[in-house]
């Protein structure tokens, strides 16, 4: 199957819904092939000589304190008690509850200036996972649907983006369709939901039966109608996946026991040892989400009860990837939509604080083992060197091999680059 | 009492009823639905419906219809038969599909009477108030589900049903949407502008989110796109977008006495200037419509409302039509012409200055919409050579469109039981009906206040329809469930495939369908009756024809 080779993705975009229009006769094993070719095709418009081909999430909703996290202040007042450790990384310093992360720092950069406008978790979540500002005309794609829209399938036939535990607002595929979403899952020691059918196998083929059945008849008379509604698609699609291999990515159950054990047994580590899993499948983006650091009272009791799970779950990740030599190739990001503020309320706790917060970010072949930034440590909102999300994106997109110049037609015809941000120089290779 | 007391009591209590009526209330009248005779029906008079100057509003649609096909020179399909009128418009006005119950009453009327009785019965339902209230609350205020939120928006939706119900004219309800001062309890109208509170910034309003719903809900605009800077493509500036914000710029809320409007100025920050710019409110177009005196929210909302301002009339009437289509006249429905009269297609003019002229009438101008011949068009060509997406595109044909998330659910719920879910279902149906709902849609993938757009289908949508729990409970053995009802009272196979495609796809089968689902009962070496045709209520929940507008 050849394609002509477009250079533009709204071309590619209309292309792709023609071909499905054109495909319907034709059964959708055929239009899988096409839709394949396609996506090699787009990803061939940009040759990639990106080391990176996926991205791991660690998500950490409701805003943790960079503070008790990952840019202590030991000794000033705005730390509050808080005390450092020292890292395998030269001059960073995390805090205390972090010694396992602490041995990875080598392999980590610390992005300790960034800074957005949104002090809602709502929009500065939108903020963190798009590298936009929330705009009433457009909902933009998070990181992981543009991953998965510019960079090749590879016959991978479990959902190429995935969100475990999700919180309130898992990954959205915007402007580039539903499609894009994020596959959401929970823990998963209970498995991935909706793939195993309820009756035994005699019983589902007479569901398919008569379904096809069914669609042949409300086919008649409507063609070139039915075919943009994608729903033989999405039957031929869920078919597949109920019963293929890949589904072995989402169970944990093969993995040696100390493997489990180093990642630490939570929600949290269960989701990064299957987002390490999922990667190696042929994911193209998990979101892991760790949520609870809103902690507008009782801050360093929350997190020092959050650090227990991150802490192994964070390391475990790093260190294993490292191990099966596909820290290269895997983006690891962790961050929260926003930090906390410097100073400690009555309560005892800290409020939203957009003015200078912090990010991890490893792998991919990015620099490691240094610190981005600095904030003030008698806690005003002077920071050195500022970054915003969309940076962090355009550093990602960098890393991935993606032109974050491209720029896709929306809905609404606007044409919207993949991210307006500056790549953080000191963080690319060369 | 916390929610979850209150959940775990309703949870009891529905138990409990749920325990009664299946051991000791055999339901009344099943033996009725499932037979072919019908309850007498209450007819509150299709005349009263289809009145002569709703008929004469429709021709006048029609024509200009007739006129672009003429134009464009293609035969419009055939006309729907009542009981694909009836599915068509349940959804569209209720978010699900007729109940068997309903059907056997709409079809012990007249051929001719069943139309109208259906526009007519729906518009008088309770339900019908509810969802379009809630259809209108996504439009007005979205979807945000903040913690102090949910309850003001739960106000805002009941209050928007009360309204639709006394049949408030539009253009009342909207200015009181708009200018109404007061607390959000006892004045909900409020609630529109409740929403734009921040908490995060000392409880002040954001007054860019309001001017932005204003202009894409009431006028069909986008002039936000020009919020941070000029636009390139659109006549609108950043300035009149802050200008239109400033409207709201000085109302302010206190807990004492609620929304207020204030003293002073409003101030935005000019991104290109670097600086804070103050501005005082101004209309976008049209300024010969604003009245010189009253508060600055008032003279907003009686420039919005005025009769000549075009604009919010056919945002209306495009919106509705989209509600009712499952497409709008124009695409996407908060993007109309403003300054290009001659880019506005004549229907949408027609309906408009017909809903101008007709006192904002809301209930009538979906009255009118349903009384058309355009809307009565199948969706299918009778013969294979003709050009179908052509036809849809020239108006001559329904277009086919995929169902929202909570019509999927509203239409699974209803149609996995041969009772109609109403206002007058017992306790737990509606309890059941209310968490199902939620949880379905959420897992479905709800959109939001973007719920217009088309959406193909995605692959966990079709896994929740194949393995998930909801299609589950709906399709297993259980006397509530119509699985059990049709295995239990169908007098023989070819009555029960007939109540189950009744009950699923508002029609009857084919005499091919009727044979397929005769054998698929014959062929059930080992099953029972009860499984098979759990499957096949399960193979219709996932077809196109199940999940789509048509």
């Amino acid at each position: 199957m050849s394609a002509p080779i477009a250079s533009s993705d709204f071309a590619s975009v209309s292309r792709r819904r023609w071909l499905g229009a054109a495909a319907g006769s034709f059964g959708s094993a055929w239009l899988e092939r096409v839709a394949q070719a396609l996506a090699s095709q787009d990803a061939a418009d940009a040759p990639r000589a990106a080391a990176a081909d996926a991205v791991i999430l660690v998500w950490l909703q409701g805003g943790p304190s960079q503070l008790e996290t990952f840019d202590p202040h030991p000794g000033t007042h705005i730390a509050a008690g808080t005390k450092a450790i020292d890292t395998r990384a030269a001059g960073v310093r995390l805090a205390a509850g972090y010694e396992r992360l602490a041995e990875q720092m080598h392999a980590v950069a610390v992005v300790r200036s960034l800074v957005g406008k949104e002090g809602d978790h709502e929009r500065a979540t939108y903020v963190a996972k798009t590298g936009y500002l929330p705009d009433p005309v457009t909902v933009h794609p998070s990181i992981g649907a543009i991953c998965c829209h510019q960079l090749p399938a590879d016959g991978t036939e479990i959902p190429r983006h995935v969100s475990i535990l999700p919180a309130s607002w898992p990954a959205r595929g915007g402007y580039l369709g539903a499609q894009y979403d994020a596959f959401k899952m929970g823990d998963p020691r209970d498995g991935v939901p909706d793939v195993r059918p309820f009756v035994g196998e005699p019983r589902v083929a007479r569901r398919f039966a008569a379904l096809e059945f069914a669609e042949r008849q409300f086919a008649q008379g409507r063609a070139g109608v039915i075919e943009p509604l994608a729903t033989q698609a999405a039957t031929a699609a869920a078919k597949t996946l109920m019963a293929s291999p890949q589904l072995a990515a989402f169970d944990l159950a093969d993995e040696p026991r100390e493997t489990q054990q180093l990642y630490g047994e939570t929600p949290l580590g269960r989701g990064c040892l299957a987002a390490r899993r999922l990667v190696e499948a042929g994911v193209r983006c998990v979101e892991v989400t760790l949520g609870g650091w809103d902690s507008h009272a009782n801050n360093h009791e929350i997190h020092r009860e959050l650090a227990e799970q991150l802490d192994p779950a964070l390391a475990g990740l790093l260190a294993d990837l490292a191990a099966r030599g596909a820290l290269e190739r895997t983006l690891v990001v962790c961050a929260g939509e926003f930090g906390r503020t410097p100073k400690v309320n009555a309560l005892g706790g800290r409020d939203h604080w957009p003015h200078g917060f912090t990010a991890l970010v490893a792998g991919g072949g990015l620099r490691a083992g240094l610190a981005i930034g600095e904030t003030d440590p008698e806690g005003s909102k002077q920071v050195a060197d500022p970054h915003s999300m969309a940076d962090l994106h355009a550093t990602l997109f960098a890393a991935l091999g993606i032109d974050r110049q491209r720029e896709i037609v929306s809905p609404a015809q606007r044409p919207i680059k993949l991210s307006e941000g500056t790549p953080i120089a000191e963080l690319l290779p060369g | 009492m916390g929610k979850r007391d209150l959940a775990f009591a309703l949870l009891i209590a529905a138990g409990a009823i749920l325990l009664v009526r299946t051991i000791a209330l055999p339901p009344p009248r099943m033996t009725d639905l499932v037979a072919q005779s019908s309850p007498a029906t209450e007819s509150n008079g299709p005349a009263t419906v289809w009145t002569e100057d709703v008929r004469t509003s429709a021709a006048a649609v029609d024509a200009a219809f007739e006129r672009a096909w003429h134009a464009a020179g293609v035969e419009p399909v055939a006309q729907i038969d009542p009981l694909t009128f009836a599915r068509r418009l349940s959804l569209a006005l209720a978010g699900t599909v007729p109940a068997l119950e309903e059907i056997r009453r709409f079809e012990a009327l007249p051929a001719e009477q069943r139309k109208p009785a259906m526009v007519a019965t729906l518009l008088s339902d309770r339900r019908v108030d509810d969802y379009l209230a809630e259809r209108l609350a996504r439009m007005m205020v979205g979807v945000e589900q903040g913690p102090f939120f949910v309850y003001r928006r739960r106000r805002f939706v009941a209050w928007l049903s009360d309204q639709l119900r006394a049949g408030q004219p539009y253009d009342v309800l909207v200015r009181e949407v708009i200018a109404t001062e007061g607390l959000w309890t006892d004045r909900p109208a409020t609630n529109f502008v409740t929403v734009a509170i921040r908490q995060d910034q000392g409880n002040d309003l954001d007054e860019t989110v309001l001017a932005s719903r204003v202009a894409r809900a009431f006028l069909g605009v986008r002039i936000d796109c020009a919020q941070c800077h000029d636009h390139p493509f659109a006549p609108w500036k950043q300035r009149d977008f802050h200008a239109l914000a400033a409207y709201f710029g000085i109302t302010q809320t206190t807990s004492f006495s609620g929304i207020r409007d204030q003293r002073g100025q409003y101030r935005y920050d000019d991104r290109a200037r670097g600086e804070s710019v103050a501005i005082v409110p101004r209309v976008p177009f049209a300024p010969e419509l604003e009245p010189e005196t009253g508060r600055r929210r008032e003279r907003l909302a009686a420039w919005l409302t005025h009769r000549d301002n075009r604009a919010f009339a056919r945002a209306t009437v495009n919106r509705v039509w989209a509600w009712m289509f499952g497409q709008a006249l124009i695409e996407p429905v908060d993007d109309l012409p403003v300054n290009d009269s001659a880019a506005v297609p004549e229907t949408l003019e027609i309906l408009a200055n017909d809903f101008r002229d007709h006192g904002f009438d809301f209930k009538r101008l979906i009255r009118v919409i349903a009384a058309t011949r355009v809307y009565q068009l199948d969706s299918r060509v009778a013969s294979i050579g003709d050009d179908l997406p052509a036809l849809v595109a020239a108006g001559a044909a329904f277009p086919v469109t995929p169902l929202r998330a909570e019509q999927v659910a509203g239409a699974l719920l209803q149609a996995g039981s041969l009772r109609t879910l109403d206002g007058d279902s017992p306790l737990v149906i509606q309890f059941a009906r209310l968490v199902g709902l939620q949880e379905f849609t959420q897992r479905f993938g709800d959109d939001g206040e973007d719920e217009l757009a088309f959406r193909p289908q995605t692959i966990p949508q079709r896994l929740l329809l194949l393995n998930g729990k909801q299609v589950q409970e709906k399709t297993k053995s259980d006397p509530l469930n119509a699985v059990s009802r049709v295995a239990l009272l169908a007098p023989d196979d070819r009555r029960a495939i007939e109540i189950v495609y009744l009950t699923v796809l508002s029609r009857r089968p084919t005499p091919e369908e009727s044979a397929f689902g005769v054998e698929m009962l014959s062929q059930r070496a080992g099953n029972t009756r009860e499984e098979v045709l759990g499957d096949l209520f399960v193979g219709l929940f996932n077809s196109t024809e199940f999940l789509c507008q048509h």
